[in-house]
């Protein structure tokens, strides 16, 4: 009776892995409301999308120190929040590893990169890894263009920085730049997700 | 036989390459199809790179995904394919490899064959790829998939895949199964006998 009920565990188990490997993993879709969230920031100070002035939306960026597409990546994130925040979409940059499976991802490193590639946005730490599974995310970097409205942070685009990870210059479509201006022109997003490589998020 | 075609036509491929080295890839031509068995006509010709990186000891191809790396996913033969993609600066994919390599040595036999394509970026290919093929002695066959706009291909490789690596399909010609994950031995071997 005992290898019976151990049995159905198993098979239960077994039956549980399977269901999981078989669903995408969770996370936002487009049209969904995204939660807020109030992570620490390089300068120590505890960051809010509410708390951002003037904002008629964001641009949620997961990325981080270590990943060679992230760090491909880092000056058109610059430039991004340069272009778009005056505009009312600043960049939000997130960390989402674990510090300690990921050394070069330390808060300590964080501040580093930030000062040393002047980042004049918010890059935060995702302490305890609650919020990037919540919206979905897989890799970095993956972006979440959001747009504020009364209902909530609308998520309007979900995915890529652009087409080119190698090469900037070389870029076709800049997916996330598309989808900002579309909704600063109040229109809809015409490319709403697109997949890109990254690195896996270590949690 | 079929060795000693593939030499020849490595062996063009890289005569080919040096001779239009000063010429982007894409400009590489080959204007004899490569040699094909004449009794089986069914099976495809493997596709040409459109790059081929080399040093003294290490050759790798480069391809596009359509018309290129697509063919290494979609063989119809008797034999089990494991496709890895990963990367030398993706520690997850790097530490998992010895599995991989394992696989591949173990069950040359059997049929089942594991092919490493790797994302790595073209400015870390002669710096880095290269010599860690070298380096860490690697058997399987590596391929290099030169196609930066992702969004185009990762979809046809699966479509629940994010994009995050590691990532790896298992096929043969009944049956295929993707996984964004990474394996332990054990683990590895147990999917790869589901496909027997």
């Amino acid at each position: 009776m005992k290898t019976i009920k151990f049995l159905a565990m198993f098979l239960a188990i077994g039956a549980l892995a399977a269901f999981k490997a078989d669903v995408p993993a969770a996370g936002y879709k487009v049209g969904d409301i995204a939660a807020d969230f109030s992570l620490k920031n390089v300068d120590g100070k505890k960051v809010s999308l509410k708390d951002i002035k003037n904002a008629k939306g964001y641009i949620v960026v997961f990325t981080c120190n270590h990943c060679p597409y992230a760090q491909a990546y880092e000056d058109r994130v610059v430039a991004l929040d340069k272009k778009y925040k005056a505009l009312g979409y600043p960049v939000v940059a997130i960390n989402p590893n674990n510090p300690e499976k990921q050394k070069e991802d330390s808060f300590a490193k964080m501040q580093e990169r930030a000062k040393e590639k002047k980042f004049a946005f918010p890059y935060l730490l995702d302490d305890g890894q609650k919020v990037y599974p919540l919206y979905g995310a897989t890799k970095t970097p993956h972006v979440y263009v959001l747009e504020k409205t009364a209902k909530g942070n609308v998520v309007k685009y979900i995915g890529a920085i652009d087409d080119n990870y190698e090469d900037a210059t070389l870029v076709k479509q800049k997916y996330v730049e598309a989808a900002v201006d579309a909704l600063l022109k109040g229109k809809e997003v015409s490319v709403k997700e697109t997949k890109a490589i990254g690195c896996s998020i270590k949690a | 036989m079929l060795k000693r075609l593939d030499i020849v036509a490595v062996a063009l491929i890289l005569g080919l390459a040096i001779g239009c080295k000063k010429e982007a890839a894409t400009n590489i031509e080959v204007t004899e199809p490569l040699a094909e068995s004449p009794t089986d006509t069914t099976v495809p010709a493997p596709p040409r790179p459109i790059k081929v990186y080399t040093n003294d000891t290490v050759t790798v191809n480069a391809y596009e995904f359509d018309n290129g790396l697509d063919y290494y996913l979609n063989q119809k033969n008797d034999t089990t394919y494991v496709v890895n993609f990963w990367a030398t600066w993706c520690v997850p994919c790097v530490q998992e490899l010895p599995h991989f390599e394992k696989i591949n040595a173990k069950y040359k036999e059997n049929k089942v064959k594991v092919i490493l394509v790797s994302l790595d970026m073209a400015k870390m290919i002669d710096t880095k790829l290269l010599p860690f093929i070298n380096q860490k002695q690697i058997k399987s066959q590596v391929l290099l998939l030169r196609d930066p706009d992702a969004d185009s291909w990762i979809p046809k490789v699966d479509s629940t895949w994010s994009g995050a690596i590691p990532a790896t399909v298992i096929y043969n010609k009944d049956m295929r199964k993707f996984y964004e994950r990474s394996f332990t031995y054990d683990e590895l071997e147990k999917e790869i006998s589901n496909f027997k």
